[in-house]
């Protein structure tokens, strides 16, 4: 057992009403896990919690061996500007921030880097193009390559296939498996459970808290999943404090 | 009368036009560039709201002071920076957005800051500071013009970078509480201070019109931000020279013919700019071969 990171407790949400009930458990370093779970069970809001977008209500989120710095996060396409006037280049060289920062130059070795980003996910004619005039699907590409700029230990996706077409899904499934080869750990937010079960050899079953953590088959039966739809009860405005229910 | 009497004469024959001038220059460098990213971050109307916030800062130091340029100066400055920096916080603190806490500080701003003058100043006092009055520009008011706009060039090309990344994804420079919000606190202190810089020519009521004005008419000429700061820059800096030839020759109020031409160029750019209404629907774009 050796994880990246562990999750203690932990309860996230906004005013004080949680997303995630009191989860703990851990990410193996290296690992490839799926978080699959009803809309509204806390998926996006673990992974801007894991990333330290949003603090915690309760508990802890220890990150071992890494920074906040060492994590890749792919966002939502909704949480885009996509109307920015920004080229395609220019988007994938903001992987270099980490790296370069405010003021650092951009170097030889940095634009071939980026270069190669683009190639490797099929983009590699489209650098000045301007990103508005990208389709969704080459949006996505664009933010892979982005990533692969970025060259993080691990890399958190959420929901990185919602409205992409297959042939791009296809294209990224083959990013995300060498990044698992490569000894990067990667957690993705996903909704189709066969493509879960075909490449995520671990998955996190999520409903405001962990239903079940582990194996995929194991934790992809039909038993947890009713039990999973039955749990994202609707925002309840007069719902009691938590009294810590732990078992 | 010649193209050359019209135009160009008033600035021969007369210093205070030349002063003008040089003020609607460093206004143009200054305001254009910040402009362009107040519009793309959808902060359009806070630069609105900010311009008004400054006024109370400087009725206070008209009260104190009088009718000193750095007391008014620092008044207005100090004034929109908090402004900015409670804006910012009372949106992180509560369920307010941020435009909400700017439309509430804006409207609380302007009435306090008429009320101030008010007591001890009379109308031309508070028509200078609504309005300005760029005509009666002095060498002190034309260095502070200028030292502000140099100021703001290099604190912007300072800043370019993350707020570039920030305006294109808001998530990515980490959270609300950390660095992020760091960038923003100094972008609007800039904004702050360019619109200070516009107050004494153009007034609290019109400054900002030369702040946003060129940089929306921009939009519809570039297609990346440096080129619509260039364009805006440039639309900014033609806005004043027809604006105070036009206030000269027809004796106009110089400040609202400045910010009139800068809407004409809105017009203009909205109706035929490369992304303009007319292009858009009625142009024969033709379309490149695959590949």
């Amino acid at each position: 057992m050796n994880p990246v990171i562990r999750l203690d407790n932990l309860t996230l949400g906004y005013e004080r009403h949680p997303a995630i009930h009191h989860l703990s458990g851990q990410i193996e370093r290296g690992s490839l896990t799926a978080v699959v779970g009803p809309n509204g069970a806390g998926k996006s809001t673990l992974l801007k919690g894991i990333k330290g977008l949003l603090p915690p209500l309760e508990g802890e989120i220890y990150l071992e061996g890494i920074g906040h710095g060492d994590l890749s996060l792919l966002p939502q396409q909704t949480e885009l500007e996509a109307n920015f006037p920004i080229s395609v280049w220019d988007a994938v060289l903001i992987g270099h921030w980490r790296r370069v920062g405010a003021w650092g130059g951009v170097s030889r070795t940095h634009r071939q880097q980026a270069q190669l980003a683009l190639e490797s996910v099929g983009l590699g004619g489209f650098a000045h193009r301007v990103v508005s005039t990208l389709s969704g699907g080459q949006r996505q590409r664009m933010l892979f390559a982005r990533i692969l700029v970025e060259d993080a230990p691990v890399i958190l996706l959420d929901e990185p296939f919602a409205a992409i077409d297959d042939r791009t899904v296809a294209d990224l499934l083959v990013l995300i498996s060498n990044w698992h080869q490569q000894g990067r750990t990667v957690v993705a937010v996903l909704h189709d459970l066969e493509q879960v079960r075909r490449h995520f050899p671990t998955t996190l079953l999520l409903a405001r808290r962990a239903l079940a953590w582990g194996a995929t088959a194991q934790v992809l039966t039909a038993d947890h999943w009713e039990q999973a739809r039955s749990m994202s009860e609707a925002w309840d405005n007069d719902a009691p404090l938590c009294q810590s229910e732990n078992p | 009368m010649t193209s050359y009497e019209y135009w160009v004469d008033p600035f021969v024959q007369f210093s205070f036009m030349r002063r003008a001038l040089v003020a609607c220059l460093a206004l143009s460098l200054g305001c254009g560039p910040v402009g362009v990213l107040l519009m793309l971050r959808r902060m359009s109307l806070m630069g609105d709201a900010l311009s008004h916030a400054i006024l109370p800062g400087v009725a206070i130091a008209f009260l104190l002071a009088g009718f000193s340029l750095p007391a008014m100066t620092l008044g207005g400055f100090v004034a929109g920076l908090l402004v900015a920096v409670l804006a910012g916080t009372l949106s992180r603190l509560t369920l307010l957005q941020e435009d909400a806490s700017f439309a509430a500080f804006q409207l609380v701003s302007l009435a306090a800051g008429v009320l101030i003058v008010s007591t001890k100043g009379g109308n031309v006092d508070l028509l200078h500071m609504l309005f300005g009055s760029v005509l009666a520009v002095d060498d002190q008011a034309l260095l502070l013009a200028a030292s502000i706009a140099s100021l703001s060039l290099v604190a912007l090309a300072l800043l370019y970078r993350p707020l570039i990344i920030d305006s294109f994804d808001p998530g990515y420079l980490g959270s609300q509480r950390g660095a992020k919000a760091l960038w923003q606190t100094l972008f609007l202190a800039l904004v702050a201070m360019d619109l200070v810089a516009g107050f004494h020519t153009l007034g609290a009521m019109m400054a900002v019109g030369i702040m946003m004005l060129p940089a929306i008419a921009a939009r519809f000429w570039a297609r990346d931000v440096w080129s619509l700061m260039a364009v805006a820059v440039l639309i900014a800096l033609l806005a004043g020279f027809i604006g105070l030839v036009l206030s000269f020759h027809y004796n106009l109020p110089s400040g609202p013919a400045i910010i009139l031409t800068a809407g004409f160029f809105y017009l203009l750019s909205l109706s035929f700019g490369p992304l303009g209404v007319v292009r858009a629907r009625f142009g024969t774009v033709g379309h490149h071969r695959k590949g």
